[in-house]
């Protein structure tokens, strides 16, 4: 069985099939009766060790409507609380015959740990700053529905790259799919290794705003930071925040992005989040399309047909 | 449209042609007018080619029609990928595109447009797949060829060439849109995958 756990896992080829294939499923959501019996019988895990709204939602969503049995569990209310490891979790589950297994840890590499715990498929749904490959995804399919194109689009993912598993999971798929991608924020808040990343780097917002096609904004995640990465709130927003002055640079063509949760004011303002380029709420429709279209090439067949 | 053009080598040397072009167009003329007849004129008809060569098919049979009764047929595609029953057989298939013209399928006369009709097995998924998108006044199947060998019941409205095969024949239609010409072959019976003389291959020539 195979997993989805890294976005730079899927090749070209791959990575296309999953949104071709989430562009035919879209439609199953405009449909009278918005279900599919691909995966009956199958039952999918959805392992939530942190915080979630968007993410857990839309994978419960995705498998209900292709018919596959939704066990939910949060660390909160369940042994977890107890004490209880992710291996002894993991084992529970395996136990179950869960087919797929969808896991939130705020670890990195949790869910690479777990796929060598369980024999069923497990999707990688975000571990610490690591990576979030169905976030990716279905940015790449947002974009691709918006431009029509992901290949030699120019995008600007601006932000907190340091603690973004969005931005590291774009980076890599965006490349596979041969976009250019340039980070923008402030030194501290890079990793160390970006140089080896397969993108650009800029520290000022305002010199790649005009040569931008998508500009995706990022959280702060204040609630990882452990140490002041900058002097207070108001001067990053004036620095790298996206507000209706800098909107007006960007050309016409432009679309702004943003994985959500935002915060209006800080990173993005209210007027460009809900601008008619802001494509927030579709990523949300979007999600659940490329999610359905992960867990029928995951666990549709006989094998998968994706993942590594 | 995803389909792959067939190569000569998938239809091997020892495969004849059993149907050429022009037969092929005067069994589509044919269906055509049989609709027609069938349908009381063709009012409430809309024509639903399976992917990925009877969608094809299906166009061509709305532009007979069109030409016949100067009578304009709604004309789409209905992918089964999703509600085959042999999916967990193979690793997961792409899917092809499922194009329900704006008129919806409510109350109307469905005609399923398919090449071969073998099994039967593709047909239970095409209606399946109807049931979630609607509720037809009728739905009638029109096939290009009949090779016979059904697992379920199931019969065709419509037959372009009743074709008695054994099951250690393939059959493969060839589309100009697709494979640069027509024609419909009978060859020996592909491999497919680890089971070659397994009868479910009787989706062999459904699926595609």
């Amino acid at each position: 069985m195979r997993h989805l756990l890294s976005a730079g896992d899927l090749s070209r080829d791959e990575a296309t099939l999953v949104l071709d294939t989430a562009k035919e499923l879209a439609q199953v959501g405009d449909r009278s009766v918005k279900k599919l019996p691909t995966l009956r019988g199958r039952t999918v895990v959805n392992l939530f060790y942190e915080d979630s709204t968007r993410t857990r939602i839309s994978f419960e969503a995705a498998a209900k409507r292709m018919s596959a049995d939704v066990i939910n569990f949060s660390a909160k209310g369940s042994s977890v609380s107890k004490g209880e490891s992710l291996k002894d979790t993991a084992l529970t589950l395996q136990a179950m015959g869960a087919d797929g297994v969808v896991i939130r840890h705020s670890s990195s590499g949790a869910a690479k740990r777990l796929s060598t715990w369980v024999d069923g498929a497990v999707l990688n749904a975000g571990d610490g700053t690591h990576e979030h490959p169905t976030q990716a995804l279905l940015d790449a399919f947002t974009m691709r529905e918006r431009m029509g194109r992901v290949e030699g689009l120019r995008v600007a993912i601006v932000g907190d790259i340091l603690h973004s598993r969005v931005a590291r999971s774009n980076v890599l798929l965006l490349a596979t799919l041969g976009a250019e991608v340039t980070l923008v924020a402030p030194p501290t808040l890079l990793p160390v290794s970006v140089r080896s990343w397969p993108c650009s780097v800029s520290y000022t917002l305002d010199e790649v705003l005009p040569k931008s096609d998508v500009v995706m904004m990022l959280r702060v995640q204040a609630e990882r930071m452990k140490d002041a990465f900058f002097p207070t709130a108001r001067e990053y927003t004036r620095r790298y925040g996206l507000d209706d002055d800098r909107f007006a640079k960007l050309h016409d063509d432009a679309i702004v992005m943003h994985p959500g949760p935002m915060i209006r004011g800080m990173e993005i303002s209210a007027a460009v989040a809900d601008s008619p380029r802001s494509t927030i709420v579709e990523q949300v429709a979007n999600g659940v399309s490329v999610r359905m279209a992960v867990l029928y090439l995951l666990l549709g067949g006989s094998e998968s047909a994706i993942g590594n | 449209m995803c389909a792959q053009k067939r190569a000569e080598g998938d239809i091997g040397a020892d495969a004849k042609t059993v149907l050429e072009g022009p037969e092929i167009n005067r069994a589509l003329t044919r269906i055509a007018h049989e609709v027609l007849e069938r349908t009381k004129g063709g009012a409430d008809v809309t024509l639903l080619g399976i992917p990925s060569r009877g969608v094809p098919l299906a166009e061509r049979l709305a532009k007979r029609i069109e030409h016949v009764e100067h009578l304009e047929v709604p004309c789409g595609s209905l992918d089964i990928t999703m509600y085959r029953d042999d999916l967990r057989m193979a690793p997961a298939r792409s899917l092809s595109p499922t194009n329900i013209p704006p008129e919806g399928i409510d109350g109307r006369t469905v005609v399923l447009v398919d090449d071969v009709l073998f099994s039967g097995r593709s047909v239970r998924a095409a209606l399946d797949a109807l049931n979630d998108l609607g509720r037809p006044r009728a739905v009638q199947l029109a096939v290009l060829v009949d090779r016979g060998h059904r697992e379920l019941p199931i019969r065709a409205d419509y037959v372009g060439k009743n074709l008695p095969t054994s099951l250690r024949e393939s059959v493969t239609v060839l589309v100009d849109e697709f494979d640069g010409r027509d024609a419909v072959v009978v060859g020996p019976a592909r491999s497919r995958g680890a089971r070659p003389t397994d009868t479910a291959a009787g989706g062999t020539e459904e699926a595609k």
